[in-house]
């Protein structure tokens, strides 16, 4: 065994009553800061319950259609939703659509300017770098009891955890895809007198569009994978049945609501990816990037 | 020639540039004395440009030649300030580059300097009439006015039906003519061009070498042109200059250096070039009173312009500008001269050279 070299309780209750502290004194003061995501989950979650479900199933297919120009997209989409309707998972499924819509949001208002932010200095990234990798790899339910006990059980800590963890992805490829615009592009932009701004929005992120859009593939894809975790701390949804059936032990609403999550993981990513192709392709870059 | 009297554009005062952490101390090394070479291997600065001086005189292509490596690349970027020398003075038309604040600098870029460049730099995401439309619409220049001069260029340098085009749907020669379009677009007195052709195919190549200089002939803007191609340099150069090392090691008329080249390094290059592209009628030519000859040439003509028209005369006559016979060549004295100075060198006459 390895010998105690010091006495860690004194340092372990440190922390545990340094976060009932914060629960007690600012507890309500959080909960009124992440009032705003909160509203943003119920109103499109509203969105898409008062939607009629065949007008959604018109529009994804819709989309599907305007990004490929071809009919194996629109026709998977189709099948994909009418599998949700006709396993009576609808609802639950709009209420993960809700979470995961909130989340991507959210992650790309805070991900986008952080990505910005890295790719000008060295020194940022290498202050975030470490969080980032931290965000990723800290097994979810260290920060979800934190969360669920400043926040209460409910939707916000469940958002919150989903952003935590599928935030990150999009942080990296944003400063990836700006510090990879061709230097040739840029200094010629330079040459001509514009100023860092009209560098950043004029060339950098347009040329920098197709990876920035891989990034919130990505986070889609991970939101998503976060639904049954959320679910634990109050989401609804296809989380929710799933575990249901793994609480009750019934394999058949498990493995539905499962499907139903791969299902709408399907969608979403073949539609954000076929978008980032048409950008490719209109841009001119021709590096495919995941 | 009478360049002395010439209003000069571009004055660069020995322009040093070391690239490394602390480039200041470098300078005080090699300021004591150090090689660039010991510098480099004790301290890890390397020396881009050392002590460059360069007059540019208005209206000319001024064209400053030299091997990768040699400093050249360094040093037009000084012209617009994309790179910071370590010392040195550079003005333009009598303000000092160095001197302008951000914004002053900015302007600077906007208005007085355009560049061309070796990798083209268009923005792939935009049609060839919004590249070529970009300088215009940096400065501010309302879309309708700008996309109609644009439309003008494009035209001039024979891109017309390409406007919606995207860049990568181009040849490079024509992708480079975007380049050169939205240089032109906007109207600056100086155009920096960065082996602007050295991308091209030969054929492609020339034919851009003769569309810069006749619109160089109409447009009479001050270019300074970098390239590694001494026959480039010689068909389209004013003056020359010859750079290795990150320091000049000749300037002057194309044909001086072709005649009289300084020392080894561009010996080395007069041997392979093409002498009836660099030398001038004007210095070969029979002078005294003589008898109208029924053709002529101008004073500035080349001896490879001259060569085709022995075939049906004896005589060439020389005209000076204002269309008065100066002078008369004979082929026997054209090749007499390509020969003298092919064969051997006045001024650096080596035994150890042969021997190489």
């Amino acid at each position: 065994m390895f010998p105690e070299l010091i006495d860690t309780r004194p340092l372990r209750r440190g922390v545990d009553d340094a976060l009932g502290w914060v629960v007690t004194n600012w507890g309500s003061a959080f909960e009124a800061a992440a009032r705003p995501l909160l509203l943003l989950l119920n109103a499109i979650e509203a969105l898409l319950l008062a939607t009629p479900w065949w007008l959604i199933i018109i529009l994804l297919t819709g989309i599907a259609w305007f990004a490929t120009r071809r009919w194996t997209l629109p026709a998977t989409v189709l099948v994909s939703l009418l599998f949700l309707g006709v396993m009576e998972l609808w609802k639950d499924a709009m209420s993960t659509t809700a979470l995961m819509l909130a989340a991507t949001l959210t992650a790309i208002v805070v991900s986008v300017p952080v990505g910005v932010w890295m790719s000008r200095s060295t020194r940022v990234r290498g202050v975030f770098t470490p969080v980032l990798d931290l965000m990723q790899t800290l097994p979810s339910f260290v920060y979800l009891i934190p969360t669920v006990m400043i926040f209460g059980p409910g939707k916000i800590p469940a958002l919150i955890a989903t952003i935590i963890y599928a935030a990150p992805p999009l942080v990296r490829l944003t400063d990836l895809g700006l510090r990879s615009v061709d230097p040739a592009v840029m200094e010629a932009s330079r040459a001509f007198g514009t100023n860092p701004t009209q560098r950043l929005l004029g060339v950098q992120i347009p040329l920098a569009l197709p990876t920035i859009l891989a990034g919130i593939n990505q986070t889609t894809m991970m939101a998503l994978a976060m639904v049954v975790i959320a679910s634990m701390i109050g989401a609804g949804g296809l989380g929710y049945q799933v575990l249901q059936g793994i609480g009750r032990l019934e394999v058949s609403r498990g493995l539905f609501a499962g499907l139903g999550i791969v299902v709408l993981a399907i969608v979403f990513d073949r539609i954000t990816q076929a978008f980032g192709r048409q950008l490719q392709t209109r841009i001119g870059v021709s590096e495919v990037r995941a | 020639m009478s360049t002395t009297h010439v209003e000069s554009a571009i004055r660069i005062r020995d322009v040093t540039k070391i690239f490394g952490p602390a480039p200041l101390e470098a300078l005080t090394a090699l300021r004591g004395g150090m090689s660039k070479a010991e510098l480099q291997a004790q301290t890890g600065h390397v020396v881009g440009l050392d002590q460059v001086s360069l007059e540019v005189a208005k209206g000319q292509i001024h064209v400053v030649m030299g091997l990768s490596g040699s400093g050249k690349s360094t040093l037009i970027r000084h012209v617009n300030r994309l790179i910071e020398p370590t010392a040195g003075e550079i003005s333009v038309y009598g303000a000092n580059v160095l001197e302008m604040s951000l914004e002053q600098l900015r302007e600077y870029r906007r208005t007085r300097v355009a560049m061309v460049f070796q990798k083209f730099g268009l923005l792939p995401h935009r049609s060839v009439v919004d590249n070529v439309a970009y300088g215009l619409e940096v400065r501010g220049v309302r879309k309708l006015e700008r996309e109609a001069e644009a439309r003008k260029w494009i035209e001039i340098v024979g891109l017309a039906g390409y406007e919606n085009a995207r860049p990568r749907q181009l040849s490079g020669g024509q992708q480079q003519r975007v380049g050169l379009a939205r240089a032109l677009a906007l109207d600056t007195d100086i155009l920096l061009m960065d082996e602007a052709f050295s991308a091209l195919d030969p054929l492609i190549r020339s034919g851009m070498q003769d569309q810069l200089v006749s619109l160089q002939k109409t447009l009479n803007k001050t270019i300074l042109f970098i390239t590694h191609d001494f026959d480039e340099a010689l068909k389209i150069g004013d003056r020359v200059a010859v750079l290795k090392d990150g320091a000049v090691q000749q300037e002057g008329p194309p044909e001086e250096i072709v005649l009289n080249p300084a020392n080894e390094h561009i010996e080395e290059f007069v041997r392979d070039v093409n002498k009836a592209r660099a030398i001038r009628v004007r210095t070969i030519m029979e002078t005294g009173p003589s008898e109208p000859c029924s053709i002529a040439v101008p004073a500035d003509a080349r001896c490879e312009d001259v060569l085709p028209l022995f075939a049906e005369h004896q005589w060439v006559g020389v005209l000076d500008a204002s269309g008065a016979q100066i002078g008369r060549v004979t082929a026997r004295r054209v090749i007499g001269a390509l020969a003298r100075h092919g064969a051997r060198n006045p001024s650096v006459s080596t035994p150890a050279l042969e021997t190489v």
